[in-house]
């Protein structure tokens, strides 16, 4: 062990000295042009034929493409009917409608009714607050374009998930297959998922559909084959001996008992479709997303903190609602009667819509929340913005300037200056020392990758705005998640809003930092840091709560004072759990970083972002799986330290 | 015991894990333990022939890992054995097809399990029916039927209950209905008692020898508890590392171990728990007898009622007399001298 830490340190110092005092010859600092591999063009060339001439038989693919999104077009133009357009006539302006879409009183009772279905009336009023925010606050329109979508990605992306996850239950083999490409799916950024859809579909709602839904999926895959996995064999070996039919089996055994997982599932595709959606603006999903973006490009304060106030309204009311149905407990509700004496809260519901959608032509109040008496709180924050600025620029710039030039800069430097073969051979001995020999080659190859192609500038920039947003995550995180699990009523108020954070969609982020920050790596990374704070709270908190109580009776007996216990006792039992935080962070910085190119960054998500305005498919494929391939390396490499760290203290090395 | 006609048979099972368990047996062969560790594969279940005759409890007895369970599954056919013969009323299972294999199970064989194995979502009523449900059974026919059974586990008021509101042994009760819902003739218990308490197990006992004396099913029943196997057993498969030691009635283990490992789980069995007064007759009839006894009678069951008396007992098997037994025999018995 010591002659290993004195090697690391050895290294440390090494680099130290090749950034700062050795000068490099150029081939040795960056990857020299004749490494380079031309993945791009490949990927381009690839995309176009597939685009244009590649043909399954006589089925050209193009077509298949075509004859894919109106399967998915049709429900959504049904959704969008109901909840946005109605029935109309004519087009453009002069469109006259014939049936309106229901009502923001019917929408918003049902909200109310699904909440107390789920859990209770207090749940159910909460929920309808939201909505009926989004009405006041005139974000009714938008939030219900936003909603059709999630409404039609939700069911696509469970039921896709739960087929895959089914099929890979059964089949040893699917899931061989299905495995790896679930990893590289949840490490690519979202945005480089947009542009071979951009290609293949186009610009508008379906395309960022489809993104939303491929983007959902992999979750709900996972879930499902852990759900199946943990049914108790018992019940399988019932079900069999019942005599069921496979489809018996799965039907009326696996999957109902699995409910309660599968839920965790669905829920997590609710709040992914969320964050998609959202991001998914940027090919035509229209909405709130649309109205962030906007609002982004333009610099209008008061119009994007409202959109994303909204978004956080939305976020909070699919979360607590989804988390609601998800532990709801299955109630012997054996009504008599009608079908309506049966179902009360959906014949309410049913019956308002269609009243308020009668009365709507008489009481226009009931159909739209009318305009006069919205209230806009536009001003009201570009005020508030400008007074901040006003007042406290100079303070403002000065903790800018500051972390810039004593903290973002030398990383900066420090990294751009490593030379690539020193950097790669320390990570692959890293690999080696956690993983042995296979874990060593991944890195290298991944590595390697990276280096040819072409991008080592963007990919450095990337690692270092992420490894100090990670490090300064964690120094916040640690500390708050040791209160929180220290102190119930402090971990009550870190745990709630911990889970608001979690909801909110990685663009609502960037608002505010851009409001006071303006562009630049500062504004980055402090975007990235509130982001990527919420697993650092949660898995120490989590890792300390789960300490054994009779370790901690053991400590308390042998007279440990509190902070002893703490020092001794919970924190280095929970070593393992708060290296999975870390390694959750990681992830969610770098997906965050990337979507920080919006702010000016200039690491691989600007590659990606750039891809995306000239629908380069080649470009930003492989920046994207740049980013991938740094988030495995990453993954990888701290996922074998936990291993390591939890085989120690289990003794099972 | 062993004049019943044989109802389930099993010849030279085997269940072996590994890569290439079928090189191991190739060509009839039997390799043993050590043969089959060194080729790095698990020997489950080893060469076990058993027979068990209608309308008996076999159970079948051993310590965790010593592969009972997985040698039910294998007669359930829940685990495919790597080779032998497993015949139910002189079918052999390992040869039924998937369909067949699902026409057997839904109308001759039930299964309780060590840890009730209910559906969560369902109701006692609707667990109980779901067997039924399987086959496709009215809704009115399968939940009358199934207030039946439930009736039969004492568990009538329960019906709309989830499995979650009940106590463990009301679980295990609707267990034990919901595998008697088809009328099976064949009657597996994997360790039905052994997540309970023990005074709940005691009552379960008791609950299952009641129900077995009214519907004469053919069971094999699974435990790790000597007692339970004692008091239960019609015969007892003594079971370590996947083989069978020894095939018994408990009063042959007790008092003729086949080998150490047998010896040790009888060492501490009280005697006249499970000698029969048949064992200690001594021939011949004396005069001024106080009464007859059966030979299958426990000495525990009738000790008192022999010491009190102040003359022998006559013994009979099947209506003749095979001999009598004296206050003496039965208290040397009780203060466990060996006989």
């Amino acid at each position: 062990m010591t002659l290993w830490r004195g090697i690391w340190a050895a290294l440390a110092l090494l680099a130290l000295a090749l950034a700062g005092l050795v000068t490099m010859p150029s081939g040795w600092l960056w990857p020299p042009q004749q490494l380079h591999l031309p993945f791009a063009a490949g990927l381009t060339a690839a995309m176009k034929w597939l685009t244009e001439s590649a043909a399954i038989g006589p089925v050209v693919v193009k077509d298949l493409t075509r004859g894919f999104a109106t399967l998915i077009e049709a429900p959504y133009e049904v959704v969008k009917v109901l909840l946005v357009d109605g029935i109309t006539e004519g087009k453009g302006r002069r469109a006259t409608t014939i049936i309106p879409p229901l009502s923001w009183v019917a929408v918003t009772l049902a909200v109310v009714a699904l909440g107390h279905f789920a859990r209770s009336f207090r749940l159910g009023l909460l929920a309808g607050a939201l909505m009926t925010y989004l009405a006041v606050f005139g974000q009714w329109d938008s939030a219900m374009i936003t909603l059709a979508s999630i409404a039609i990605a939700v069911p696509l992306g469970v039921l896709g998930g739960l087929a895959q996850g089914i099929a890979a239950w059964r089949w040893r083999w699917v899931e061989r297959v299905i495995s790896p490409i679930l990893d590289l799916m949840q490490t690519i950024p979202t945005f480089a998922f947009l542009v071979p859809i951009l290609v293949l579909f186009g610009f508008g709602p379906v395309a960022a559909l489809l993104a939303t839904i491929i983007y959902a999926m992999p979750p709900m895959v996972r879930v499902t084959i852990v759900a199946l996995r943990s049914v108790p064999p018992e019940i399988l070996d019932f079900a069999n001996m019942a005599g069921c039919t496979p489809w018996q089996r799965m039907r009326k055994v696996m999957l109902p008992v699995a409910l309660p997982d599968l839920m965790v599932g669905v829920n997590q595709v609710i709040m992914l479709s969320l964050n998609m959606v959202i991001i998914a603006s940027m090919i035509g999903a229209g909405g709130l997303g649309a109205d962030v973006l906007e609002s982004l490009r333009r610099l209008n304060i008061g119009g994007g903190i409202e959109a994303g106030l909204a978004i956080t309204a939305l976020a909070v009311v699919l979360d607590r609602l989804g988390q609601a149905m998800s532990e709801r407990v299955a109630q012997a509700e054996a009504r008599q009667g009608n079908w309506w004496k049966r179902h009360p809260r959906t014949t309410l519901v049913l019956v308002v819509a269609l009243v308020t959608g009668a009365l709507g032509y008489l009481v226009p109040a009931l159909q739209d929340w009318p305009k006069a008496w919205q209230i806009t709180t536009k001003p009201f924050w570009s005020d508030l913005i400008k007074y901040i600025n006003v007042n406290y620029f100079d303070q403002l710039e000065a903790v800018r300037v500051w972390f810039l030039e004593a903290l973002l800069l030398p990383v900066r430097r420090f990294f751009l200056a490593l030379p690539w073969p020193f950097l790669l051979a320390v990570l692959t001995l890293a690999g080696w020392r956690l993983g042995g020999v296979r874990l060593a080659a991944l890195v290298l190859a991944l590595g390697l990758f990276v280096a040819a192609t072409g991008l080592w500038e963007q990919a450095m920039i990337t690692v270092y705005l992420c490894g100090l947003s990670v490090v300064i995550a964690m120094l916040i995180g640690l500390p708050v998640g040791i209160l929180a699990a220290s102190n119930e009523t402090a971990g009550k108020v870190i745990g709630a809003v911990v889970d608001t954070l979690q909801t909110l969609p990685s663009f609502v982020y960037l608002i505010p930092v851009v409001m006071l920050f303006r562009v630049g790596d500062f504004s980055a990374l402090i975007a990235v840091v509130l982001f990527a704070l919420v697993p650092a709270v949660k898995y120490t908190a989590h890792g300390l709560r789960t300490v054994p109580a009779e370790l901690i009776e053991a400590g308390v007996v042998c007279g440990c004072t509190r902070g002893q216990i703490l020092r001794k006792v919970r924190l280095p039992m929970a070593v393992p759990m708060i290296l999975l935080g870390l390694n959750q962070t990681i992830l969610l910085a770098l997906s965050m970083l990337v979507i920080t190119a919006l702010v000016g960054t200039r690491d691989l998500g600007q590659e990606v972002y750039a891809a995306l305005a000239t629908a380069d498919v080649g470009r930003g494929l492989v920046a994207g799986f740049s980013v991938a391939a740094i988030a495995i390396i990453a993954d990888r490499l701290i996922g074998a330290a936990a291993m390591r760290a939890r085989a120690r203290l289990e003794g099972t090395t | 015991m062993n004049e019943r006609p044989v109802k389930l048979a099993c010849r030279h099972v085997w269940k072996i894990y590994g890569s290439h368990p079928q090189r191991l047996l190739a060509g009839g062969n039997t390799p043993t333990l050590d043969q089959i560790r060194q080729s790095d594969h698990v020997g489950a279940v080893r060469d076990v022939s058993l027979e068990v005759g209608e309308g008996e409890i076999f159970v079948i007895m051993g310590l965790s890992g010593s592969g009972k369970s997985t040698l039910v599954r294998c007669l359930s056919r829940l685990i495919e054995p790597s080779g032998g013969e497993i015949l139910y009323d002189g079918e052999d299972l390992l040869k039924a097809s998937p369909a067949r294999m699902i026409e057997i199970r839904r109308h001759r064989m039930g299964m309780v399990f060590q840890h009730f194995a209910l559906l969560p979502h369902l109701t006692v009523l609707e667990n109980v029916a779901f067997p039924l449900e399987v086959q496709g059974m009215e809704r009115g026919a399968r939940e009358a039927r199934a207030r039946e059974v439930v009736q039969l586990v004492g568990l009538q008021g329960r019906e709309a209950n989830y499995p979650r509101q009940l106590s463990g042994g009301q679980q295990q009760r609707v267990g034990i209905a919901r595998s008697l819902a088809v009328e099976p003739d064949l009657w597996f218990l994997d360790e039905p008692f052994s997540a309970l308490d023990p005074l709940i197990r005691r009552e379960m006992q008791e609950e299952f020898l009641r129900i077995q004396r009214k519907l004469r099913k053919t069971i094999v029943f699974i435990t790790h508890d000597f007692d339970e196997a004692i008091r239960l057993a019609d015969r007892i498969a003594i079971m370590k590392d996947g083989a069978v030691v020894q095939v018994a009635t408990p009063e042959e283990l007790v008092l003729a171990p086949a080998n150490d490992y047998v010896a040790a789980f009888t060492a501490h069995v009280t005697r006249a728990k499970v000698v029969t007064l048949g064992r200690i007759a001594a021939p011949g009839q004396p005069d001024g007898i106080a009464g007859t006894l059966s030979a299958g009678a426990t000495i525990e069951a009738v000790a008192e009622q022999i010491v009190t008396a102040d003359a022998p007992f006559a013994v009979e098997r099947d209506g003749t007399v095979i001999g009598h037994v004296t206050p003496a025999a039965v208290i040397s018995i009780l203060i466990g001298k060996e006989t």
